[in-house]
């Protein structure tokens, strides 16, 4: 696959950097290396987006080189599974990994969490939305990644910003998501905290799908019968294609769509699949800041690891890939040590104001959380990803209401 | 929801029904005659789906079109799949036929994925996204031309078991395998064939299936649950009850769907399922005895 | 056959020690990865047993026992969570919810003949139904999962499954040993010479006087229970529960595959096809990686592969054709 040369290329990368930024003080500090396990899922249910996520750590290398940060990426598939997961976290431990990393889905993340609190090594979550993770009370994690209420509450707000600056008059929403994982921490999420925002328009309904639907044609009929102006999605990346051809189809035009908060809308196949009818989708998500200088470091690492990939759609997951390895790079740094409870007192204490993701500083709550994350609002334009709200992060204007699906091709 | 909307709701739910209905009579026919229950019928499924997205990308050949060369390559994958690797189980206990296709069924979905990766498949038609509306009714399109085509091949396996001479072997074979034997009919080439028979079903009804969704390789055990649902619903063996078993688990998800939550659907499949076995054990239009 | 030094009963019973003392010493001898392996050996194990009571002994195909999974799991973690009830009470709870389900399953499937197929297509409507439903109810969490605590404070409540790795390892080690004697004993007993019976030809069995739909039942409901206690197990030591893997299909198969390559039907099949299986996948993860070979499914197609292999070379098993070669047994068992 895409990094059959690594080891060679992170050889020389190594070498080159060091030689180029390290003053004296720094090579002291770089005489041990942080050997980072990160596991995701490449293949299975999740591959998609676990190789994703992967397509960033390879892009992490170069650029956590050039900050001179001195790692060492072990690759590890979970194959989706939470037994593996839970036996490659023990044998990565085992082989040497001084600090974990992953592991995209909250199952998964909780398996290997189990292994890193018995063996005192610290986790770095870099994806896993469900609320329960930091609460359950382990001790050796921190999640660099907004909770299901974090996502919601910030989704929610930047909607009513959004549709007010663009002068869009929203009266009804409908809120239609998938009944996995994800998608019922964010209903869950979204029935506890739209009532207490006081939004200017009104939940009509919410309707869960089956994530295994072949189709999502009843479902987009269903809407038609409410007609809302606002159609608020959390699906993942088969399911927006199967909704956008099902809303073509029988013609269902709403003001706008907008997810508060949800994978699917931002994948090469989304687009590929549905063409132009893939544009002025919006999404409020956490993202890649296009005017931070890490963000373009990182963009142009990625280019060249993985040249057939476009960076506006992975930036997401390889963004925060990239961010969970700087947090335990940057704690190592800051330690001196690659011991587990030294290395987790040093992450608990991260403040890493340059960084990849919108936000403030990267810094962690009591339970490992993350409350700095922010979110902006992402449009398809062009078919590309494009930050359009708030404007210290906006490089084009949003498209808004959303023009008809009639005469897009 | 209004009565045009509730209406179309369930057309569209008659047309997905007829087409999944082609998928399970594959596992009928297949059950029915070699009395093996193909647990890698999804799987066969999902890699039809798979060749009308090659096809279409090599000669853009519509996938309800190419449903035609996929179900013979699929009759011949069949035949000698019984011939080759299926018939030495056809006398072995279930749970041993039962590991060799669910390994065939391991294989086939990570075959696919080393091939074509996890993301999901799809086929850009000139009418993918066009609908006909009758009134406010609006029926996609798609959905028409593949029902049409399911209904089809349909009638052509229909033909093929009253009409030819090895249609009606067949039959004898499924109803009485020994008296089959004394008459001296091939009792092995009539299992290859039919399984070929089988896969054939299955190959068509995936071909067409591209037309209307799109697919990953991960998708594939829920449509071998879905074609065990409708066969057992119409009767497992009987063509007719497979057919029947599609429409109508199509058309109650449609309904269920618009009149409760879309996302409990399926246990209205199963629901279904179990009054019918409770009611009717053998299925709709299963006979009664073994 | 050549003479032995013991017969093959004794060196069957000197083998079995051997490996259960090899067992027990596992923790102090290697490390933390080979011993998560080995625990996943046990459970799997255990859970072979509990299905091949079904299937092996008395001939009924399951194809849904991650149904009796999730309800034990679920039971016994509700009852701890939104009562305060400790597995120690809720293991019995979550064994009647499983009984109680498979009674359903059971009725609907014995009443008619055509018993084999229908039985096995039912077992995973109802499984699939299950993960619907749980995937639906709000009150324990729907698809997003249901949580337990991981307090430091608990840590050591062991009435309360609470401990460490060790105290699980040990408690799979229990499991397992436990459903092994369950196994022989129910074997040995009246009953299950009813089961062998039924299995062989339930028609002559009916003949000679044996209850076929009392045999049945009873083992429907052994099994059931022998599997919601691993669901105990399974919800205590991993701290949550997603419907969507705990009733997954897959979940199911895995069950099941242990006992069918080890041998369906003998005492230490499932022992013998989950300690080949489990540690198959390790290896097949090893091997590919030490190729270089960093394709995602290409273990999976492998390990597919190699099922298809051995349940064509080995039908009735690796552990009657092991026992043979070892000379621990002079019969099929």
């Amino acid at each position: 696959m895409s990094h059959k040369n690594l080891t060679f290329h992170r050889r020389a990368v190594l070498a080159g950097a060091g030689a180029l930024i390290a003053s004296p003080a720094i090579v002291r500090a770089q005489e041990k290396k942080l050997k980072i396990g990160v596991l995701l899922p490449r293949s299975g249910f999740f591959a998609q987006a676990g190789q994703s996520c992967h397509r960033g750590a390879l892009a992490s290398v170069k650029v956590l080189a050039d900050l001179g940060y001195n790692v060492e990426l072990m690759h590890i598939d979970t194959e989706s599974n939470a037994d593996v997961a839970r036996t490659q976290a023990e044998k990565a431990i085992n082989e040497g990994a001084h600090c974990l990393v992953g592991a995209f889905e909250s199952g998964h993340t909780l398996a290997i969490a189990q292994v890193c609190e018995q063996r005192q090594t610290p986790l770095v979550i870099n994806v896993a939305a469900a609320p329960n993770i930091t609460q359950q009370g382990y001790q050796y994690l921190v999640r660099n990644f907004p909770t299901g209420g974090m996502l919601v509450t910030n989704g929610l707000k930047l909607v009513t910003e959004l549709t007010r600056s663009a002068g869009v008059d929203i009266k009804t929403a409908a809120f239609l998501h998938a009944n996995d994982t994800f998608g019922t921490s964010m209903r869950t999420a979204v029935d506890a905290i739209f009532p207490k925002l006081d939004m200017p328009f009104k939940l009509v309904e919410s309707i869960a799908y089956d994530p295994k639907a072949q189709d999502l044609s009843v479902e987009v009929t269903k809407l038609r019968s409410i007609n809302p102006d606002l159609l608020m999605i959390v699906t993942r990346a088969g399911d927006a294609i199967k909704l956008t051809r099902d809303m073509v189809r029988q013609k269902f035009e709403p003001k706008a769509i907008i997810s508060p908060g949800s994978p699917g809308l931002y994948d090469e196949e989304f687009f590929k699949a549905v063409g132009p009818y893939a544009n002025y989708f919006i999404y409020n998500l956490p993202w890649a800041n296009p005017k931070s200088a890490m963000t373009q470091a990182l963009e142009a690492s990625f280019k060249q690891t993985s040249p057939d990939n476009r960076f506006a759609l992975d930036c997401f997951n390889a963004g925060f890939t990239f961010e969970a390895l700087l947090v335990a790079a940057d704690a190592f740094k800051r330690a001196g040590a690659d011991d587990g409870p030294t290395l987790m007192k040093a992450i608990k204490a991260s403040s890493i104001k340059d960084h990849v993701m919108t936000g403030g500083p990267i810094a962690f709550n009591d339970k490992g959380d993350n409350l700095n994350i922010t979110s902006a609002s992402v449009e398809n334009i062009a078919l590309t990803p494009t930050v359009v709200y708030p404007a210290e992060a906006a490089t084009a204007k949003p498209v808004l209401p959303m023009p008809s699906w009639q005469g897009r091709k | 929801m209004s009565l045009p909307l509730f209406v179309e709701v369930l057309i569209q739910g008659m047309l997905t029904g007829l087409v999944y209905g082609l998928m399970a009579l594959g596992l009928s026919v297949i059950f029915g005659v070699v009395r093996v229950v193909n647990f890698a019928h999804g799987e066969f499924a999902v890699l039809a789906m798979y060749a009308a997205f090659v096809l279409f990308g090599l000669f853009h050949l519509d996938p309800i079109i190419a449903s035609i060369p996929i179900a013979a390559a699929f009759f011949v994958i069949g035949y000698l799949l019984q011939r080759a690797v299926v018939q030495p189980f056809v006398t072995r206990p279930q749970h041993e036929q039962f590991i060799l296709l669910v390994g065939l069924s391991i294989v086939i979905v990570n075959a696919l994925l080393l091939i074509f990766g996890p993301e999901s498949r799809h086929v850009d038609l000139p009418y993918s996204f066009d609908s006909f509306s009758i009134g406010s009714i609006l029926i996609d399109e798609v959905r028409v031309y593949g029902a049409l085509a399911a209904l089809a091949v349909t009638a052509v396996l229909f033909a093929f078991f009253r009409f030819t001479s090895t249609g009606v072997a067949i039959r004898a074979a499924a109803d009485n395998l020994v008296g089959a034997a004394v008459v001296g009919l091939d009792v092995k080439r009539l299992y290859a064939i039919s399984f070929g028979v089988g896969l054939a079903c299955v190959g068509a009804a995936g071909a067409i299936m591209m037309a209307l969704t799109d697919m990953t390789p991960m998708l594939a055990p829920s449509l071998t649950l879905l074609a065990f649902t409708i066969v057992i619903v119409g009767g497992l063996g009987s063509m007719v009850g497979a057919l029947a078993g599609g429409l109508l688990i199509g058309v109650a998800e449609a309904a269920a769907s618009a009149l409760a939550s879309p996302s409990m659907k399926s246990m209205v499949s199963f629901g279904l399922l179990i009054v019918v076995l409770a009611l009717r054990p053998q299925g709709l239009f299963g006979k009664a005895e073994a | 056959m050549s003479a032995s030094p013991a017969s093959p009963g004794a060196r069957q019973t000197v083998a079995l020690a051997l490996f259960g003392l090899a067992l027990v010493a596992a923790p102090f001898v290697v490390d933390r990865y080979i011993l998560s392996i080995i625990l996943l050996c046990l459970i799997g194990a255990y859970l072979g047993q509990a299905w091949n009571i079904l299937m092996g002994f008395c001939g009924l195909l399951s194809l849904g026992h991650a149904l009796y999974l999730g309800l034990g799991a679920y039971g016994a973690a509700a009852l701890y969570v939104k009562f305060g009830i400790g597995p120690w009470l809720g293991v019995f709870v979550a064994m009647a919810l499983a009984v109680a389900a498979s009674f359903v399953i059971g009725w609907l499937g014995f009443r008619f003949r055509i018993e084999g197929v229908y039985f096995s297509l039912l077992t995973i409507a109802f499984a699939e139904s299950a993960r619907i439903g749980f995937d639906n109810w709000a009150w324990l969490g729907g698809a997003a999962g249901f949580f337990l605590p991981v307090r430091a404070e608990d840590f050591g409540q062991y009435w309360n499954l609470r401990g460490g790795p060790f105290f699980f390892y040990y408690l799979a080690l229990a499991l397992a040993a436990g459903g092994l004697f369950v196994s022989a004993r129910l074997r040995a007993s009246k009953l299950g010479h009813a089961w062998l019976a039924i299995r062989e030809d339930a028609q002559a069995a009916r003949a000679l006087g044996v209850n076929v739909t009392r045999a049945r039942f009873m083992a429907l409901f052994v099994s059931a229970a022998m599997t919601a206690v691993g669901g105990v197990y399974l919800a205590f030591w991993g701290n949550n529960i997603f419907p969507g893997q705990i009733f997954d299909m897959a979940h199911s198969i895995d069950i099941m595959l242990g006992p069918i390559v080890g041998g369906v039907g003998t005492l230490f099949g499932p022992i013998v096809g989950s300690f080949l299986l489990v540690p198959l996948g390790e290896a097949l993860i090893e091997a590919l990686r030490a190729l270089g070979l960093n394709a995602p499914g290409a273990k999976a197609l492998v390990y597919g592969f190699l099922l298809m292999g051995i349940i064509a070379a080995a039908p009735s098993g690796v552990w009657p054709w092991l026992a043979r070669r070892l000379r621990l047994q002079d019969r099929e068992q």
